[in-house]
């Protein structure tokens, strides 16, 4: 098994998928001839040229909107939609298209499209370049959202998504681009619905995901090396839909629930976790759930106040203290 | 045209004529629900363009006003119809609904209920017939008031720089839901909007199916014939309001007898009378004949259909489970 870099990992599953079937193509700005912002498309165009790997105008509705019609007829598009800021304009023809075609056809039309963002807060890129859409997203009946924490799963989901016969939004991390991990050297589908158990634990479970996950895997290991608190981390690698029975399952083994998320905390991950908790297991709970979430501001430009406005694993520890009545 | 063809297309233009006042009448008895936009005054622009393509072989994409676009393309009038009846046996099952008809069969890849939202759909069905290698092009009929859409301008561009085969037609009917064009666009002639992007464009009479035919026919072979992107305007007039909800207050009715008098059918049908090939009792019978076939076939057959049933109501949202386990859950069927 490899160690290699998130943006390697999505590079080797375009590449397989593109390799394997003609009718997979990529576009997006940048992603031929410049190799991708994130190099995530790095040596495609060389490989399979302009027909298949389309370096876009900077037209995100029209471009989305193209990939769309192209899959009504089989063709497998991957977007890439540089910054998840852009996705707005290109969220008419995700979700008016793209999520409902199925639906208002009657099954006959579908749209196997992939739709790949960096999204989440890099550094200092201010109001219009930091922005987490994930909520806007996983609200969105007929698409599908997962989103990677690690290497391999940015390969398999992928990979899978490309398969897949639905629309899937993959939501990556600009920060997370550069990140080591073991990937499979066969080939690997991760599957698009589930969470995973990224650390098992007993006291108190922490829910993440994307880069979240990170907060809360080392949140785990100082509550356990300093506070004696045994904490689950739960990875929920797929947003829509959520794992109903993995929350319900964890929640009702540790009686303690805590939820990290990136994006502000109105109409959020967390607020969706906590609902099903209630509907699944309320019962269960020791103590009320808690959000640890960003500030309700559009992101600062200033480092401190930006840093003010984003959580990180400190802000988990503090939430499980409180949470166990030690802060 | 070949005289025969145009005695069809008369026949068809009464028949999209007949069933779209049908569906008026229904709307008033509340058998058909939601919005309902009629296509009555414009029937020369989908014929003329349609006689020119291969109805079935191409496709088509449309937005809201799209009853007559699907029937031309293959669509059972009955499907059609059952689908504004919300029935399971309509085009899409019921789920869709007048301004969302769809019949992949027939190539008719939809009607779309966002304003200018099938520009890049129909460029992107043109990218996959590029990729594929086909002789088909994709065809995207859209109003003037579309043109108005950051989208359009995107989809020109791209179209042009990928040398895609699609052909825009631009029904100019000259208003935008109750708006004029004079008093939302700048340019009333949309085709001179298209010279900006090196797109071949044209704009001809869209009353006259026999006009809409001649110059559909360059559009439509410059496009098959690998010569990239063509927008044909035509000049038409819709008679009824843009959905049943307007009164029509923003025209007047001075404005919409001196259209009426240049309606699309009685051209043919007085060209073909003036030949000689048909005669004013025909076509009378004609007409009779086709509220016969739409009243005993057509609604008939909506009316007996089932209703969609309530555990299916979550068909439709996502692929069959079966089909894509393997994604779902990184397990083999």
């Amino acid at each position: 098994m490899a160690q290699i870099m998130l943006w390697e990992a999505i590079q080797r599953a375009h590449d397989e998928e593109m390799a394997r079937d003609p009718m997979v193509i990529c576009m997006g700005e940048d992603i031929g001839v410049a190799g991708g912002t994130y190099k995530a498309t790095k040596g495609l165009f060389e490989k399979y040229g302009p027909l298949r790997v389309m370096d876009t105008p900077i037209s995100e509705g029209g471009f989305t909107g193209l990939a769309i019609g192209a899959s009504f007829l089989g063709v497998r598009p991957i977007v890439e939609i540089m910054s998840v800021n852009f996705a707005w304009l290109a969220m008419d023809q995700m979700f008016n298209s793209a999520a409902k075609i199925r639906y208002m056809s009657g099954g006959q039309l579908e749209a196997p499209c992939v739709f790949r963002s960096a999204g989440g807060a890099a550094h200092q890129l201010g109001a219009q370049h930091s922005a987490r859409m994930e909520k806007v997203f996983m609200g969105i009946a007929g698409l599908r959202v997962v989103t990677p924490s690690n290497p391999k799963q940015a390969y398999g989901l992928l990979k899978s998504a490309i398969r897949s016969n639905d629309p899937v939004f993959i939501n990556e991390h600009e920060l997370m681009y550069n990140m080591k991990g073991e990937v499979p050297d066969s080939e690997y589908f991760h599957p698009l619905e589930g969470s995973d158990i990224a650390r098992s634990g007993t006291d108190v479970t922490l829910f993440g995901y994307n880069i979240s996950v990170h907060w809360c895997l080392k949140a785990a290991e100082i509550l356990d090396k300093q506070y004696g608190i045994s904490a689950e981390v739960i990875d929920l690698y797929s947003l829509s839909p959520l794992d109903r029975a993995g929350i319900k399952q964890s929640v009702s083994k540790t009686h303690r629930a805590v939820i990290a998320e990136e994006d502000e905390a109105p109409v959020g991950v967390g607020a969706e976790i906590i609902a099903i908790i209630n509907e699944e297991c309320f019962f269960e709970l020791d103590a009320a759930p808690v959000r640890v979430h960003s500030a309700l501001v559009p992101q600062p430009y200033n480092h401190t106040l930006e840093k003010a406005a984003i959580p990180d694993h400190e802000d988990v520890v503090k939430a499980v203290l409180k949470l166990f009545g030690k802060a | 045209m070949k005289i025969e063809d145009k005695k069809r297309v008369l026949r068809e233009m009464v028949l999209h004529r007949r069933f779209e006042e049908r569906c008026y009448q229904a709307y008033i008895e509340r058998k058909i629900g939601g919005f309902l936009h009629l296509y009555p005054g414009q029937e020369a622009c989908c014929n003329g363009v349609m006689e020119a393509a291969r109805p079935g072989h191409d496709y088509v994409i449309t937005g809201y006003r799209d009853h007559v676009h699907a029937i031309k393309c293959g669509s059972d009038p009955k499907a059609v119809m059952a689908e504004l009846y919300g029935k399971e046996t309509g085009s899409s099952k019921g789920r869709g609904g007048s301004m969302h008809i769809f019949d992949a069969a027939h190539r008719f890849m939809g009607g779309y209920a966002l304003v200018g939202g099938p520009f890049p759909l129909a460029a992107g069905i043109a990218k996959a017939i590029q990729l594929k290698g086909g002789d088909e092009i994709a065809i995207c009929f859209l109003g003037d008031a579309a043109n108005n859409q950051g989208v359009f301008h995107e989809t020109l561009n791209m179209a042009a720089l990928w040398n895609l085969p699609v052909l825009f037609v631009c029904e100019n009917n000259r208003y935008g839901i109750g708006t004029s064009i004079e008093r939302s666009t700048a340019v009333v002639h949309q085709h001179k909007r298209v010279a900006a992007y090196n797109i071949e464009a044209s704009e001809c009479d869209g009353q006259d199916v026999e006009v809409v035919y001649e110059h559909a026919r360059k559009a439509v072979d410059h496009v098959r014939s690998g010569k990239g992107p063509y927008f044909l305007e035509l000049m038409t007039y819709r008679y009824r309001g843009h959905s049943m909800s307007d009164s029509r207050g923003y025209r007047t009715r001075e404005e919409e007898e001196l259209w009426k008098q240049r309606d699309p059918i009685f051209i043919l049908r007085d060209r073909l009378i003036a030949a000689g090939e048909l005669t004013m009792e025909a076509y009378e019978a004609l007409e009779k004949e086709t509220d016969a076939y739409i009243e005993n076939e057509v609604i008939k057959f909506s009316e007996e259909s089932p209703e969609p049933r309530v555990e299916d109501l979550e068909k439709y949202v996502l692929a069959d489970r079966a089909s894509q386990q393997q994604w779902l859950t990184g397990q083999a069927a």
